[in-house]
């Protein structure tokens, strides 16, 4: 291992936790607001730090709260979690061709912290030109940024979400949505991105009644299926 | 206390097997053309099937009027992240409106 390559891992590192801090200054409220939840909800102090610890998946997180307090049974907590997290699948699928050369050392811990945010950083990064081997250090500092911003997030939550009055009010989870607004900004720059996000979103709203949040994956699949028919009639038209 | 073990380790274990083993396994994948070109797709597509419904919906019916503050919140975090390009203004931007204008709505 030279010294050129480990300033190399580093320069990698730091710059991914960099480009994570406009997305961990979203997650923050959203952190927050689970933390002050979730005693409310009925999970102890030691089971709400464990899930954002073990399960880390934030939008999940949140719904388990609301179905923890309406009396679910577990099982259906656990299978929404299932359908909610589904997404990440897809977020996997695309990151084989930049994961496939790293020793499983690598790709487990790559694979526990996989979030929307973690994933909307490293595959920017992944696409770039250039022929950097250390792109999966970019994708770890990003990582792990966010991962300890949900832990203590959680935890200031936990402790002085408490003396806030009526927390839940202040609908702090709205910072989900501005943050992910942000970041499908990027992405329309051509007709099948915004022809995607069109379809994606009216299919979501007409099928709010499938059960078990089912209709996040219908509309996202819609939504991919509109930009490569869009894509490809497009192409077939310049030819 | 039982059960908040077996929640949490359901919800950990159904989390991790689905981010994980394409991952384990990416060395064995080869992933078709087609495949890769949707996959371009994926990130805008599953977004704004989140953020949709979180904006437009309020208990179960569509909310669709100036008083809604989620969806003015949306339009302002959408128009300044149009016009300024910028992850952070955005989010702060989105996030100050909303935050404003529930308080004046309510």
């Amino acid at each position: 291992m030279t010294m050129a390559s480990n300033s190399a891992r580093r320069h990698e590192f730091w710059a991914g936790a960099r480009q994570t801090i406009p997305l961990i200054v979203g997650a923050i409220p959203f952190g927050i607001i689970f933390g002050t939840l979730a005693q409310s909800s009925g999970l102890s102090f030691a089971g709400a730090m464990g899930m954002s610890a073990i399960v880390f998946a934030g939008a999940s997180q949140f719904i388990a709260l609301g179905l923890l307090g309406a009396g679910a049974p577990l099982g259906i907590i656990v299978l929404t979690t299932w359908v909610v997290n589904l997404r990440h699948l897809l977020y996997a699928v695309s990151l084989v061709p930049h994961v496939k050369h790293l020793s499983q050392t690598w790709k487990l811990p790559l694979g526990f912290w996989l979030t929307d945010e973690n994933f909307m950083v490293a595959i920017q990064r992944y696409r770039q030109d250039d022929l950097s081997p250390y792109k999966h250090w970019f994708q770890l500092g990003s990582a792990l940024a966010m991962y300890s911003n949900w832990q203590l997030s959680t935890l200031v939550g936990l402790t002085l979400g408490q003396s806030i009055p009526n927390a839940g009010a202040w609908g702090l989870d709205f910072a989900m949505v501005a943050t992910f607004i942000g970041m499908t900004i990027p992405y329309l720059t051509n007709r099948p991105m915004v022809a995607t996000v069109v379809v994606s979103g009216v299919v979501a709203l007409l099928t709010q009644g499938l059960p078990h949040q089912l209709w996040l994956m219908v509309a996202a699949i819609a939504g991919i299926l509109t930009g490569i028919l869009t894509e490809n009639s497009l192409k077939q038209t310049h030819d | 206390m039982t059960n908040e073990i077996t929640l949490l380790g359901g919800m950990t274990l159904v989390t991790f097997l689905i981010r994980y083993p394409l991952l384990a396994m990416s060395d064995r994948i080869v992933l078709p053309a087609r495949l890769i070109q949707a996959l371009n797709y994926v990130p805008p597509a599953v977004l704004t099937a989140i953020i949709v419904p979180t904006v437009f919906i309020e208990n179960n019916s569509l909310w669709l009027s100036p008083s809604n503050p989620r969806l003015v919140g949306a339009v302002a975090a959408l128009s300044i992240g149009l016009w300024k390009r910028n992850l952070l203004l955005t989010i702060l931007v989105g996030m100050g409106i909303f935050l404003l204008w529930q308080s004046l709505v309510a």
